[in-house]
């Protein structure tokens, strides 16, 4: 009899996971290594890091132990900007094999670099992420994340295809024809932002295809905070399990984190991703399992070595060993970013969430505007939205309908009723080319 | 034969309705006529313009939303139940009325009233062959008698 790899896999388990299982103190020798040789590579070949060390007086032989990571300096995100195209590279062109950028939402974008080692790190952790997912030999992956610049669709494409899923790369769009293939290709695994996979799941029920009567049983979700109301929306609503992954292109794209079939968090691939979490306004680490800002440093990556990255996403350490036996530690799921919560009614928003709900919508993103007032000692949100000719219509009944349509989708996003008003273009004030998304008038003695 | 109608965006506060009636004054655009439809928090403005694309264009540099359907004028006999009959008559067709407004004007004992149907083809075929006058385009926007 022929055993095939799937029928051996147990679940959440490949031989490229076996990393996920070092012991503490052998990851900690390997982690020690790394570090000491990237701060090395990158004092050495960028100069933004060596005149930084040099400044506070370090060389590379004052790494002696893990804990003196906090004597290096941070790597913030203006660093990325400021240092376009090729600033913060430590490896000759002639190695990079890969570029991908992001779009700045302030102007100049930020270049990420890969050399080939690079991208068969960036493969593994993928594979290490979709086995913690379940995804396996045999399993048939609709890859819905963009395609391109976006580090998110090539990333999860790699890492499935290494794995030995068949991967369908449909990238985002498209919704109609996404339908037809999950249902037509017997799709089991969707890799996708949560607030994407929500629209295709309501496209679903316009067109009549129920989801939960397909084969698609995971969901790899990431790319946007999302919350564990949305998480059992999408499942009961797609009959699936809904992982949260984590990344970001500045460490390397999708792959720096994953939730496994526990989801008490998500493990760090800290073999390659060092993490820190720290206050964000004294920058020392916060105490252990307290909430802080996450920080990453690169141990592996060679064309673009980041050190102590500062995520800005807020998040604090899962204590206690994984029932799942994982011995990488879980860092608690993203839900915000330590620039831009808003409190209402003591629930946490953040324009990102405002931003997927109005996307999935309409499609493409209208201006909006948040507005907070406290109306008897009670929170009241507002998203003014403006009204764009696509959406337009003679007919007051489709508006309404729009505006309705508005306010479901923010509340499965954010869990909040929260009022749309929908107005006139160019209303909403526009500065130095980013809108102004918040007007918070809430005053805290009414 | 349909005619066409300029709808745009207002928010529903004061003030709102002036400056669109100024844009078009400034283009030298006449209103032939107009009904607003209006919610709690917006309201929408459709026009019949004696010059659609010009007036459109007008309010679109100004920063207006615009929107622009066929729609159908009809003679309506002046009559108690005239517009009865008429709607009876569409009634029987399968045609919707989406929503309905009148000219302020009419033309000898016939009153002139614009529709808007989900589907003008069809309304206009079943009006004529019942013998009812759908007013042509050009009249509308040049001037109906009075």
């Amino acid at each position: 009899m022929i055993i095939t790899a799937s029928e051996t896999a147990t679940a959440g388990y490949h031989p490229a996971s076996a990393p996920d299982y070092v012991p503490p103190p052998q990851l900690k020798e390997l982690q020690l290594a790394r570090l000491q040789y990237v701060v090395r590579r990158a004092r050495d070949h960028v100069s933004l890091f060596r005149s930084r060390m040099e400044e506070r007086g370090l060389g590379p032989r004052d790494v002696r132990s893990l804990e003196d990571i906090v004597r290096l300096p941070f790597t913030v995100k203006s660093d990325l900007r400021d240092t376009y195209p090729f600033g913060l590279f430590a490896s000759p062109m002639s190695e990079v094999v890969r570029l991908h950028v992001s779009s700045g939402t302030t102007g100049k974008p930020i270049v990420v670099a890969y050399t080939k080692d690079d991208l068969d790190v960036w493969t593994s952790v993928m594979v290490r992420t979709l086995a913690a997912c379940g995804v396996t030999q045999g399993d048939i992956v609709q890859n819905a994340y963009g395609y391109g610049l976006f580090t998110g669709g090539l990333g999860a494409h790699y890492g499935a295809e290494a794995l030995g899923a068949t991967v369908i790369p449909i990238s985002g769009g498209n919704t109609d024809r996404q339908l037809m293939i999950l249902r037509d290709f017997n799709v089991t695994a969707i890799c996708c932002t949560p607030s994407y996979f929500l629209h295709l799941v309501d496209r679903g029920h316009e067109l009549g295809v129920d989801i939960r009567k397909l084969p698609l049983r995971v969901g790899v979700f990431g790319a946007e905070p999302w919350s564990e109301s949305m998480r059992r929306h999408l499942e009961a609503d797609a009959g699936i399990e809904a992982f949260d992954i984590y990344g970001l292109s500045e460490i390397i794209g999708p792959g720096v984190a994953t939730e496994c079939h526990c989801h008490t968090g998500l493990h760090v691939f800290e073999d390659h991703f060092y993490p820190e979490v720290i206050d964000p306004d004294t920058c020392e680490p916060v105490a252990s399992g307290a909430e802080g800002e996450l920080v990453l440093t690169t141990l592996s990556k060679a064309a673009m070595p980041v050190i102590r990255y500062r995520t800005r996403d807020i998040t604090a350490f899962v204590d206690g060993p994984c029932p799942c036996g994982r011995s990488i530690r879980r860092i608690r799921r993203i839900g915000r970013r330590s620039d831009d919560m808003l409190i209402i009614r003591g629930i946490n928003v953040f324009p990102s969430q405002v931003e997927s709900a109005l996307l999935a919508v309409e499609g493409t993103l209208p201006h909006y505007h948040i507005i907070l007032t406290r109306e008897k000692g009670l929170d009241h949100m507002e998203v003014q939205v403006e009204v764009t000719p696509e959406v337009f219509s003679d007919k007051v009944g489709a508006l309404e309908e729009l505006q309705n349509k508005l306010v479901y989708a923010l509340d499965r996003t954010i869990g909040l009723r929260i009022a749309v008003r929908l107005v006139k273009p160019h209303t909403i004030p526009r500065s130095e080319g980013k809108a102004k998304r918040v007007t918070d008038q809430r005053n805290l003695d009414a | 034969m349909k005619i066409h109608q300029l709808s745009l965006f207002l928010e529903n506060k004061p003030g709102q309705l002036v400056e669109p009636c100024r844009i078009l004054a400034r283009a030298g655009v006449d209103i032939r006529t107009l009904t607003l439809a209006d919610t709690q928090q917006f309201g929408i403005l459709r026009l019949i313009l004696a010059d659609w694309q010009s007036g459109g264009a007008a309010l679109r540099d100004a920063g207006y939303v615009t929107n622009i359907t066929e729609v159908v004028a009809v003679e309506v006999p002046d009559r108690p139940g005239g517009l009865a009959d008429l709607l009876e008559l569409l009634e029987g067709s399968g045609v919707n009325i989406e929503y309905m407004y009148a000219f302020t004007f009419g033309r000898g004992d016939k009153a002139v009233l614009i529709f808007r149907f989900d589907n003008p083809d069809r309304a206009i075929e079943v009006l004529q062959q019942a013998g009812i006058s759908v007013v042509e385009s050009v009249e509308v926007y040049n001037r109906i008698e009075r």
